[in-house]
């Protein structure tokens, strides 16, 4: 008979290094893999992990493609730590495109310093609006916060849909899905020739400290932790359960937005359709898998977006299907949860007595 | 098809002899937007790819690559790695390449379907599908009983517009009473949404359907319900033997075994390149023998036709919606007209998504 039991004492540090050992299991089952699909495994994953860093315009990507996910990411743990369960980071991120990209239209042509700072702020205030409606549903009409930032998600892709292909499409384009170029005032600033690393990795690592200091050093993320742990013992210290929500929605919608507007005056420098490869659900891997901390976050959304690079050159230099980098982001994710799960319960073979039947 | 297939054959032996040495070197890289195994945009660009593995020259692919911030990287990453020619399949890709193209003079782009060549070293290439289109039409308009023709749209651009006005022009010409209804499902590859289109023009009495769209769901659809089909960039027979009357083909082999050729030889130039039926970019899968041995005859004819020349898709007098003219009796559109259609037809059905 099989016996499975809680364990009541899991060391903090063992608690942070099990993702270190999900990195490294899921590096052996890659190997695997690897090598049943008949490639050497060693090669394999040197392409896959070694060779898209191997040089400064790699590392750059790496960045590019961390700094949304970091910062969608951060604003989730919010979420994530009290037990709000926002699933729609995607939808804010590209309501916050929108909104910031709307802006981005309104000031064609426009030269001055003030035109980025506002596009900025404007789509950090659309995430911020596009995640208060599940939280306001959730605190004044107890609906589940999973399903309505999850179809908002929709909502979003396809009013973004819309205003590409109508008003908002760039009049000499030939009505392609997409809107003009934004003006170079409107573009995040580039921090070094011929890379794509932009101004936008700033704003991550600011949201990251700042983050930390709400979480770690203030009344507020106190509450979030121990509304987290328990919701009861939550309710018996008499905090006000309803702004907290609202508050961490907030937090976390304003984040997705600032990642959605620093994609489009980033790397993309226009709206269309495609603003975001799921950014916003990738980010849900990267939280967890950064458990939950601003710093675990950090290095969670480089392992992340290496995959992504990995699965690219991987198939150039190999030809590896495309999707061995899912397959990667799911072992990780699976690895993860399955030594969570024995970290957090013990589980007992026992041998029966027949007196014991 | 095939005739196509022994020209660039001999082709390719022909200049192997004339250049005398194959530059070992030498590589292709291809982009593509889907997966290889969607049966329809990207699997057509893929057997074009292997066209050219088969004439002796080595080539890369990176699959379902997005058409945002990853596109750049990709094409970067290809002229990087020591990729000459490096074909871009997608629309969403036009900025990207162009970016590329900037940094890398001596790596020669192709971009499908745009309309942007901003260097030197930047070439465009489209095909006339609304050829095909206009074949589509002739047999619609035969075939259709409740003389409602569906018609499954994607994005409101030119390309898109033009197609569904060739068929429209082609239909009427041979059945003055029918009528084109269109749903524009915003996709180029989502089965699930195409497939709730077909019903819906199913539903409101369509009985032949037809597809600006890439997965092969329609057809199957159209298949169940027992109601005429046709194919899209690749022959999609298989996937509804009874319904399926044709598809059109699109045959980048041809052109993308010349270009490379061109490539690795020193030859290649820029330049904006739009083939249909007469050099076989568009081709038609086998037609179906359940419309009638005469409507086959006829319809060889009018591609004949229209690859000879003889025949134009869109020949005056030509009206809009509206009932103003468009393209004068006697006289045919020319390609600017063509490249930047936005206006339907009298026949069709609805306004234009703006």
């Amino acid at each position: 008979m099989i016996k499975i039991e809680k364990r009541n004492d899991v060391s903090p540090s063992i608690y942070f290094l099990t993702p270190i050992l999900a990195i490294f299991l899921t590096l052996i089952g890659g190997g695997i893999i690897f090598y049943v699909l008949g490639f050497n495994p060693i090669e394999a994953l040197k392409f896959f992990f070694i060779t898209p860093i191997s040089d400064l315009y790699g590392f750059s990507e790496l960045l590019v493609k961390a700094t949304p996910l970091c910062l969608i990411a951060i604003g989730l743990s919010f979420c994530f730590k009290s037990n709000n369960w926002n699933i729609g980071a995607e939808g804010q991120l590209i309501f916050g495109g929108i909104v910031g990209g709307g802006v981005a239209l309104l000031f064609y042509g426009h030269d001055g310093f003030y035109v980025l700072p506002i596009i900025i702020l404007s789509g950090a205030i659309g995430g911020m609006i596009f995640a208060l409606i599940p939280a306001v549903l959730k605190t004044y009409f107890n609906t589940n916060e999973i399903l309505v930032s999850l179809m908002l998600v929709y909502v979003a892709k396809l009013l973004l849909d819309y205003l590409v292909v109508g008003p908002w499409s760039n009049p000499e384009g030939f009505n392609f899905p997409e809107t003009r170029q934004f003006s170079e005032s409107a573009r995040m600033p580039i921090l070094f020739d011929g890379l794509r690393i932009h101004a936008g990795i700033f704003i991550t690592l600011i949201t990251v400290f700042l983050s930390w200091l709400i979480l770690y050093k203030t009344y507020l993320g106190f509450q979030i932790k121990v509304s987290g742990l328990s919701l009861k013992t939550a309710k018996y210290a008499g905090y006000k359960g309803k702004t907290m929500i609202i508050l961490v929605f907030m937090i976390s919608g304003a984040c997705a937005g600032l990642a959605g507007v620093g994609e489009i005056t980033g790397p993309i420098g226009q709206l269309h359709r495609n603003i975001s490869p799921d950014y916003g659900f990738t980010a849900i891997i990267v939280a967890f898998l950064g458990r939950l901390n601003p710093v675990g976050i950090i290095f969670a959304s480089l392992v992340v977006a290496l995959t992504y690079l990995g699965a690219e050159t991987a198939q150039i230099f190999l030809q590896v299907p495309k999707y061995t980098g899912q397959v990667f982001q799911g072992m990780i994710l699976f690895f993860l949860l399955g030594s969570d799960y024995l970290l957090f319960f013990k589980i007992k073979f026992l041998v029966l007595k027949k007196n014991e039947l | 098809m095939y005739k196509n297939f022994l020209r660039y054959i001999i082709s390719v032996l022909f200049l192997l002899g004339v250049s005398g040495q194959a530059n070992a070197d030498f590589k292709v890289g291809f982009v593509y937007v889907g997966p290889t195994g969607d049966h329809g945009w990207t699997y057509q660009h893929d057997e074009g790819r292997k066209a050219v593995e088969a004439a002796g020259i080595k080539t890369t692919y990176v699959e379902s690559v997005p058409e945002g911030a990853d596109a750049e990287r990709v094409i970067r990453q290809l002229a990087q790695s020591g990729h000459d020619l490096i074909f871009t399949t997608s629309f969403g890709y036009m900025d990207p390449t162009n970016k590329v193209a900037k940094d890398f003079p001596n790596v020669k782009f192709e971009h499908a379907t745009g309309y942007k060549r901003e260097h030197s070293n930047v070439s465009t290439y489209s095909a006339r599908f609304y050829e095909g289109r206009t074949l589509l039409g002739h047999m619609a308009g035969k075939m259709t009983k409740t003389n409602v023709i569906g018609y499954i749209a994607s994005f409101p651009i030119p390309e898109v517009i033009r197609g569904i006005n060739a068929m429209t022009l082609a239909a009427q010409k041979v059945n003055p009473d029918i009528k084109t209804k269109i749903v524009w499902v915003f996709t180029w590859y989502d089965p699930g949404k195409e497939s709730e289109a077909a019903q819906a023009l199913i539903d409101q009495g369509a009985d032949v359907i037809m597809q600006h769209t890439d997965s092969t769901a329609p057809v199957q659809v159209a298949e169940k319900a027992g109601v005429w089909s046709f194919g899209q960039a690749s022959d999609m027979q298989r996937f509804a033997p009874k319904s399926i009357l044709t598809s059109i083909i699109d045959d980048w082999a041809p052109y993308y075994v010349e270009r490379s050729i061109a490539a690795r030889d020193g030859t290649w130039k820029q330049q904006d390149t739009w083939h249909g039926l007469k050099e076989g970019m568009v081709a038609m899968a086998p037609y179906n023998s359940a419309m009638g041995s005469d409507l086959v005859k006829e319809v060889e004819q009018l591609q004949k036709d229209l690859a000879s020349g003889k025949t134009h898709s869109f020949t005056g007098p030509i009206y809009d919606q509206k009932g103003n003219i468009l393209v004068a009796e006697g006289s045919v559109a020319d390609d600017g007209m063509l490249a930047g259609m936005n206006v339907y037809v009298k026949g069709v059905e609805g306004d234009i998504p703006q």
